[in-house]
């Protein structure tokens, strides 16, 4: 186990923002942390991270206590906070030789290392710029770069691709995917593609609790409350709660139809369907049969917006 | 806890100093430092006709006053507003390297302005002599001074990420310490002794005057010392 976090509490003023939380990272694991702002993500990397201290709980990292070995544990962990913190004034390469440094790797070990990740994290154009000349995709590159310097075995990116472009965040997603294979990785995020593109697991969190954890697919699967079919189709029917609705739901596996609209001769159903089955050969037959023509048909699985949405609102 | 790693505070003095000279801030609160000791010194000289170094030696403290707060403001509260203390103290760094690294920053650039204050020396040198020891007990006294003041302004520094804050802060610790023994006219006789002696001016003068007390030199470094320790325990306070 790479990473031990057991019953961590952390409080605010008396106010709880992590909550007895507990959680296992496996080495080489990715990660995903995912919660609403607010909910104890950032709070729970910045004790692992050896910023400021529990109030409760412990959390070793690669078998070591992060109060009784914080230096030690420390140089195990390369971290990129929120918002991506760097000195405007330094040059790419001045910078990463200053992290470097920090981390005790000086002379050639150094400008070999510096060299590598400069390599890695796309950065050759910009190397002799200063930071606060860069964009927002670079700096955050440089951000990354920094984290990786010292060849970490962990890795805690708080919010990595916040405030990119697309284009931007599927770049940083596929390089802490190809980083990230060696390494065991915490990631926070809100945006839920990241988690089904880069994450082996996802554990959400909410008002400072474990909401859910395993992975992606798990979590899909474990959350929704089956699957969803609409349908839109037009026929002569007058009153289609009467006429179509009670056809549609003798239907096997069919859980319940509503009418979502009906004007003219055009009508909309969502149907809710048993978990893992699909009805829509069984709606086609049917519709043919009584002389409905379908225009649309559409297969609803519950996403992990869904799951998400579910977790965090009450 | 093992000893303290001279090459972190090696790394964060030197990024400290390429930064302080890598803007103008530096460069502008050097000149006008020397801007106004010369002045005084070439006043001095040629109305006055005094070739001396002692109008150096008294007005330097004063504008210390000023100049110090203006060098140690940003050295915290800057990388507290910028979020970039939080990632340096999460790398392999004790929070009392960080403090001394950043100490020896602003007191190698306060030692860089006095360095040309050197050529008064030289041109008194051409009009007459030189009294070797108290000039080198002068300039020790102003480097000590100095590192007290430099102390007390990254404490202020550390309290706040407001650089405003900081400066006047710094300003108002740093006016204590000269105001005490230039108060003593209004204090009860038994106060005065104590406030003399805390005062930094009594230990300058002693200094200055050639006597190297080892009174003195200790007062000056428990005073560094502690405002360090307290910079340091402010940098914990996160930990709180």
């Amino acid at each position: 186990m790479s990473i031990a976090v057991r019953n961590l509490t952390k409080l605010y003023d008396g106010q709880a923002a992590v909550n007895d939380i507990s959680f296992d990272v496996g080495t080489g694991e990715i990660l995903g942390f995912l919660g609403p702002n607010g909910a104890g993500k950032t709070t729970t990397m910045k004790i692992i991270t050896c910023f400021m201290p529990p109030n409760a709980g412990t959390v070793e990292v690669e078998g070591l206590n992060i109060s009784d070995h914080s230096l030690e544990v420390r140089k195990k962990i390369g971290y990129l906070p929120e918002l991506n913190p760097l000195y405007m004034d330094m040059n790419v390469l001045d910078y990463l030789a200053y992290s470097a440094e920090l981390h005790g790797i000086t002379g050639a070990p150094a400008q070999q290392r510096i060299r590598e990740m400069v390599g890695v994290c796309g950065l050759e154009e910009v190397r002799h710029k200063d930071i606060g000349e860069l964009s927002k995709g670079y700096r955050q590159r440089v951000g990354l770069a920094q984290a990786m310097i010292h060849d970490p075995d962990v890795l805690i990116l708080d919010e990595p691709t916040s405030g990119l472009d697309p284009n931007q965040i599927v770049e940083i997603r596929n390089l802490i995917r190809q980083l990230g294979r060696a390494k065991t990785v915490i990631l926070s995020t809100h945006i839920l593609s990241e988690v089904q593109a880069t994450c082996d697991r996802v554990i959400i969190i909410n008002e400072g609790k474990i909401v859910a954890n395993g992975s992606p697919d798990q979590l899909q699967r474990q959350f929704h409350g089956g699957e969803g079919l609409t349908v839109e189709m037009k026929s002569s029917v007058k009153d289609p709660l009467e006429e179509i609705t009670p056809k549609l739901r003798i239907l096997a596996y069919v859980n319940n139809v509503t009418l979502s609209s009906h004007e003219g001769q055009i009508t909309r159903f969502d149907i809710n369907v048993d978990r893992g089955q699909d009805v829509r050969e069984a709606v086609f037959r049917l519709a043919v049969s009584e002389g409905w023509v379908i225009l649309e048909m559409n297969r609803k699985i519950t996403s992990l917006e869904e799951v998400f949405h579910k977790l965090t609102t009450s | 806890m093992t000893m303290l790693q001279f090459s972190n505070v090696l790394a964060i003095f030197r990024r400290e100093l390429r930064s302080y000279f890598n803007s103008p801030v530096a460069y502008v609160v050097i000149v006008v430092f020397l801007a106004i000791i010369g002045w005084f010194f070439t006043s001095n000289l040629f109305l006055m006709n005094v070739a001396s170094l002692r109008i150096v030696f008294e007005l330097v403290p004063l504008v210390f006053l000023f100049f110090v707060p203006a060098i140690t403001m940003r050295l915290l509260a800057e990388e507290k507003k910028s979020g970039t203390l939080e990632l340096l103290t999460t790398k392999p760094v004790r929070d009392i390297e960080i403090v001394l690294g950043k100490f020896l920053a602003a007191w190698t650039l306060l030692a860089a302005a006095l360095l040309p204050t050197l050529c008064y020396l030289i041109s008194i040198g051409f009009l007459g002599s030189i009294d070797t020891g108290p000039v080198i007990a002068g300039y020790l006294g102003l480097l000590l001074t100095g590192a007290v003041y430099i102390g007390w302004g990254l404490f202020a520094s550390s309290l706040t990420e407001n650089q405003i804050i900081a400066f006047i802060l710094g300003f108002l610790m740093i006016l204590i310490l000269f105001m005490l023994s230039r108060v003593l006219m209004y204090v009860p006789e038994g106060l005065a002794t104590t406030l003399e002696f805390l005062g930094i001016d009594y230990h300058f003068a002693n200094i200055a005057r050639g006597v190297i007390d080892s009174r003195d030199i200790i007062y000056f470094f428990s005073l560094i010392g502690f405002s360090l320790y307290l910079t340091t325990v402010s940098l914990e306070r996160r930990k709180w």
